[in-house]
C-alpha cells in the first residue's frame, strides 16, 4: 500500500492521468479544473508521460480532438467544467454516437447567467441525456479512483461508451484531503493497454468513422446505444469488484449509507454524500430511523436498486444541485419514476439546494430532515433561498 | 511529378458511385488531391456535400480511413488523428508515415469551421486541408457564405428589387491562412491537374500545417451547366476571381494562368465574363445594378494587383 499524501481533486485527477500515461489529451482550461490541465502539462514538459498533449483553442476543438484520436486508436483523455461542457455539447452526443470510450474528468461548476464559477450539478445534468456514462464522487479519494476505473467500463467491449468522471467544483478540485493514491504499477496493470476497435491508423482495414444514417438505420444504432448502457451497468459492477483488489476500496452503483433500517432515506450527488452521512450519524443520535444514499452512477442509472432501497420507507427526500426551471429537480425526477414501479410508492420530498456554490452544511440538511420527519415539509422545496 | 497516367493508375481512395451531382467539382479536386501522396492517409470531412454524398450508410465511397465528428471541426478532427499517430508512433506502437488530410466546403471553412481550423494551423499539426469552394452552402439548398462572390443570388442573399445579391466581397482565407506562419499554401483550380496536383504534393510533404483553397463549380447553386464545370473554373483564374498562386515558407508566386496574366502572355478577362456565364448572377444583366459591376471589377483589379505585389517582395 502506498503512503497517504494530502492532494487536491484536481491534482489527483493528473496524478491519476500520469499512472495511466495516457495516449492523447487534448484539453481547453476553465475553473475549477484549470489546475487538473495545468499539472498534466508539468508531467508532460518533464517528459514523466508519453502523451500527445494539445491545448486546443476551444472546448469544442479539445472534444473534437479526443473523439478523433480515440478513433484513430489512441486512448484518451481530457477534462473541462461548466459551460465549457456547453461549449462541449455537440461534441458529446457525437463521442457516444461514434461509440467513443474516451473519459472527462467534470469539475462541477454551475451554469451561465448570472456567470458564477461555484460548484453544482448543472453543466452535468444538461449533460444527462447525450449518451455518456456518467459517475459522481464524494471526495478526492473517490475523484482519483474515478479517473482509473473509468476508462475500464468506458472500453469495456459490451460497452464502448464516452464516460465522464464528476467531482464537485471547488469543494473537491480545490480543497486538500487525505487521500491514499494506488501504486504506479497497479494503476497500469489495472487500467492494461487501450485495445481499439476498428482504428484509423490501421490502413490494412480501412474503415469509415461518422457516416450519415437515414431513417432505416439511426434508430438502431440508438438502440445499440441504449444495449450498452444497459450493459455498462453489470460491467460497473465487475471492474468495481477488481478495482477492490488493487485498492481495498470497494464501490456500488447505488451506495448506500445506514438505509436497511430506515424510515427514511435521503439522496444526493457528490460531496453533499459525506455531510449527509454526518447529518444522518446526528439524526439517528437522536432516535430517528434515517439513511442516506448515493447514485455514484446517474447513467446508466441503477433504476432497480433504487426501487428496492426506497421500498417500504416512509419518505424519500431528494437533494438536488440543480433546478430545472418549469420541471421537477433531475435526480428528484430519477428516484420518483424508478420508485414508480413500486406497488407502495414512498412519499417523495424534493429539495433543491447550494446553487451557484451556496454552502449546504450539516445543520442546513438537519433542519430539511426533520422538516420531512416532523410532517412538515411540503413536496418541492428550495433550501435556504432568500425570498 | 508523374505523367498524367501514372496518377491515373494509382489506387482509387474515393470510388465511383458516390452520390455527388454531376459536374461538382468536389468529386474531381478531391480525386486528384489523393492522388498526390503514395503515403496511406487518414482523411478527415466537414459536415456537408462531400460528407453525406461520399458516407451514406451502410455504403462508403473511401477506400482509405475517413472520420466525420461534425460540420464545424474538420481541422480539429484531422488534428485529432495526427495527434493520436504522434503518440503511437513514440510508444513504438505504429511505424508505417501516414499523411492526414481534411476536406470541407467553404462553409465548414471559411464560417463555422473557422476556429477550429485557425486553432490547429497555429498549434502546427502536420495536417493537410483542403477547401472546396463552392462559394456558398450548397448542401442545405445555396444559402450564402463568407465565401460567395458580390452579387451572387442565393437563397439568404436573394437577388430582388433593392437588393443586388451578395452585399460585400468574400473574406480571403488563403491570405489569411497563409499568415499562420504557415510553410505552405496554396489557391488551386480543378481545370488544371498539374497545377493541383503539384500544390498538393507540396502541401502533403510540408513540414507543418499546409492550406490548400479549391475553387469548385456547383452546377446547382451557380445555375450553370454539368459539363461546364472545369471552363468555368477555368474562367475564374483568368478573370482573377481566383488567381493561382502559393506560399511556401514565406514567399508568394503567382502559377500557371495566373503567372502568365501577370507577364503580359495571356489576357485578363473582364468580370463580365464571369458574371453572364452563371445563372446565380443573371440579374446583374442591364443597367440598374452597372455600378456595382463596375466598382466589383475595380476592385478585382486592385486585389490582382496587390497579389502580384506581395509575389514580387
Amino acid at each position: 500500500m502506498e503512503k497517504d499524501i494530502a492532494i487536491n481533486g484536481d491534482n489527483a485527477i493528473a496524478l491519476a492521468w500520469k499512472q495511466m500515461d495516457p495516449d492523447v489529451c487534448a484539453a481547453y482550461p476553465i475553473t475549477p479544473q484549470t489546475i487538473i490541465v495545468e499539472r498534466f502539462s508539468d508531467y508532460v514538459a518533464d517528459g514523466e508521460v508519453h502523451t500527445e498533449f494539445v491545448c486546443t483553442e476551444s472546448e469544442h476543438s479539445a472534444l473534437t480532438l479526443c473523439i478523433a484520436a480515440a478513433s484513430a486508436g489512441a486512448r484518451t483523455v481530457t477534462a473541462t467544467a461548466s459551460v465549457g461542457l456547453a461549449h462541449m455539447w455537440e461534441m458529446l452526443g457525437a463521442a457516444s454516437g461514434m461509440r467513443v470510450p474516451l473519459t472527462m474528468a467534470v469539475a462541477n461548476r454551475a451554469l451561465s447567467a448570472p456567470i458564477n464559477i461555484h460548484c453544482d450539478h448543472g453543466d452535468a445534468m444538461a449533460s444527462r441525456d447525450t449518451g455518456w456514462i456518467i459517475i459522481f464522487a464524494e471526495n478526492v479519494q473517490e475523484a482519483y479512483d474515478n479517473a482509473i476505473i473509468a476508462p475500464k467500463i468506458a472500453e469495456h467491449k459490451d460497452v464502448q461508451l464516452p464516460m465522464m468522471t464528476c467531482l464537485d467544483g471547488f469543494i473537491l478540485t480545490h480543497a486538500i484531503e487525505r487521500m491514499t493514491p494506488i501504486a504506479d504499477a497497479d494503476v497500469k496493470k489495472f487500467v492494461g493497454e487501450y485495445d481499439p476497435v476498428h482504428p484509423l491508423l490501421d490502413h490494412k482495414n480501412p474503415v469509415t468513422h461518422g457516416a450519415m444514417d437515414g431513417h432505416e438505420y439511426y434508430f438502431e444504432h440508438r438502440f445499440q446505444m441504449q444495449r450498452a448502457m444497459e450493459n455498462a451497468l453489470k460491467v460497473a459492477e465487475d471492474v468495481f469488484k477488481d478495482f477492490e483488489k488493487i485498492s481495498g476500496r470497494r464501490y456500488h452503483a447505488l451506495e448506500q449509507y445506514k438505509c436497511d433500517d430506515a424510515e427514511f432515506v435521503a439522496v444526493c450527488l457528490g460531496s453533499t454524500f459525506g455531510t449527509l452521512k454526518e447529518t444522518v450519524d446526528q439524526l439517528r443520535n437522536e432516535g430517528h430511523k434515517i439513511g442516506v444514499m448515493m447514485p455514484r452512477l446517474l447513467r446508466p442509472l441503477p433504476f432497480e436498486a433504487i426501487a428496492k432501497a426506497v421500498s417500504g420507507k416512509k419518505g424519500v427526500i431528494v437533494f438536488d444541485k440543480f433546478m430545472t426551471l418549469g420541471g421537477f429537480a433531475p435526480l428528484f425526477e430519477d428516484i420518483s419514476v424508478s420508485a414508480g414501479s413500486l406497488d407502495k410508492i414512498p412519499k417523495l420530498y424534493s429539495f433543491v439546494y447550494g446553487l451557484g456554490g451556496r454552502d449546504a452544511k450539516v445543520d442546513d440538511m438537519r433542519g430539511a430532515l426533520l422538516e420531512v420527519i416532523g410532517g412538515n415539509a411540503k413536496r418541492i422545496n428550495y433550501l435556504g433561498v432568500k425570498l | 511529378m508523374k505523367s498524367l497516367k501514372e496518377y491515373t493508375d494509382s489506387p482509387t481512395r474515393i470510388t465511383s458511385g458516390h452520390r455527388l451531382c454531376a459536374g461538382c467539382g468536389e468529386g474531381i479536386i478531391s480525386r486528384m488531391a489523393l492522388m498526390a501522396t503514395d503515403k496511406p492517409v487518414v482523411v478527415s470531412c466537414a459536415t456537408g456535400c462531400f460528407e453525406v454524398s461520399t458516407t451514406i450508410y451502410p455504403y462508403t465511397a473511401w477506400n482509405v480511413s475517413w472520420i466525420h465528428t461534425a460540420f464545424g471541426n474538420a481541422a480539429a478532427t484531422c488534428a485529432g488523428t495526427e495527434a493520436a499517430y504522434n503518440a503511437l508512433r513514440r510508444s513504438g506502437k505504429i511505424t508505417e508515415e501516414t499523411r492526414f488530410v481534411a476536406f470541407g466546403g467553404d462553409g465548414g471553412t471559411y464560417d463555422i469551421g473557422f476556429q477550429a481550423l485557425s486553432g490547429a494551423f497555429e498549434r502546427g499539426h502536420r495536417i493537410m486541408y483542403v477547401c472546396m469552394n463552392n462559394e456558398a452552402y450548397m448542401n442545405t439548398g445555396i444559402q450564402r457564405s463568407s465565401a460567395t462572390g458580390i452579387g451572387a443570388s442565393t437563397t439568404t442573399s436573394p437577388a430582388g428589387s433593392v437588393v443586388p445579391g451578395k452585399v460585400g466581397y468574400p473574406k480571403d482565407l488563403t491570405l489569411i491562412i497563409a499568415n499562420h506562419n504557415i510553410p505552405y499554401a496554396a489557391q488551386v483550380s480543378p481545370h488544371n491537374w498539374r497545377d493541383l496536383i503539384a500544390k498538393c504534393e507540396k502541401g502533403y510533404e510540408a513540414n507543418g500545417p499546409s492550406f490548400i483553397n479549391a475553387i469548385a463549380p456547383c452546377p446547382r447553386g451557380w445555375r450553370t451547366e454539368a459539363a461546364d464545370t472545369l471552363d468555368l473554373a477555368k474562367l475564374a483564374v483568368e478573370t482573377c476571381v481566383w488567381p493561382l498562386y502559393e506560399f511556401e515558407n514565406g514567399e508568394y508566386r503567382l502559377t500557371a494562368e495566373s503567372a502568365k496574366i501577370a507577364e503580359g502572355k495571356i489576357n485578363k478577362k473582364p468580370l463580365t465574363d464571369w458574371f453572364n456565364a452563371q445563372g446565380r448572377f443573371r440579374h446583374l444583366a442591364g443597367e440598374k445594378w452597372a455600378p456595382l459591376i463596375k466598382k466589383a471589377q475595380a476592385d478585382i483589379d486592385a486585389k490582382w494587383e496587390m497579389l502580384q505585389k506581395l509575389c514580387e517582395l
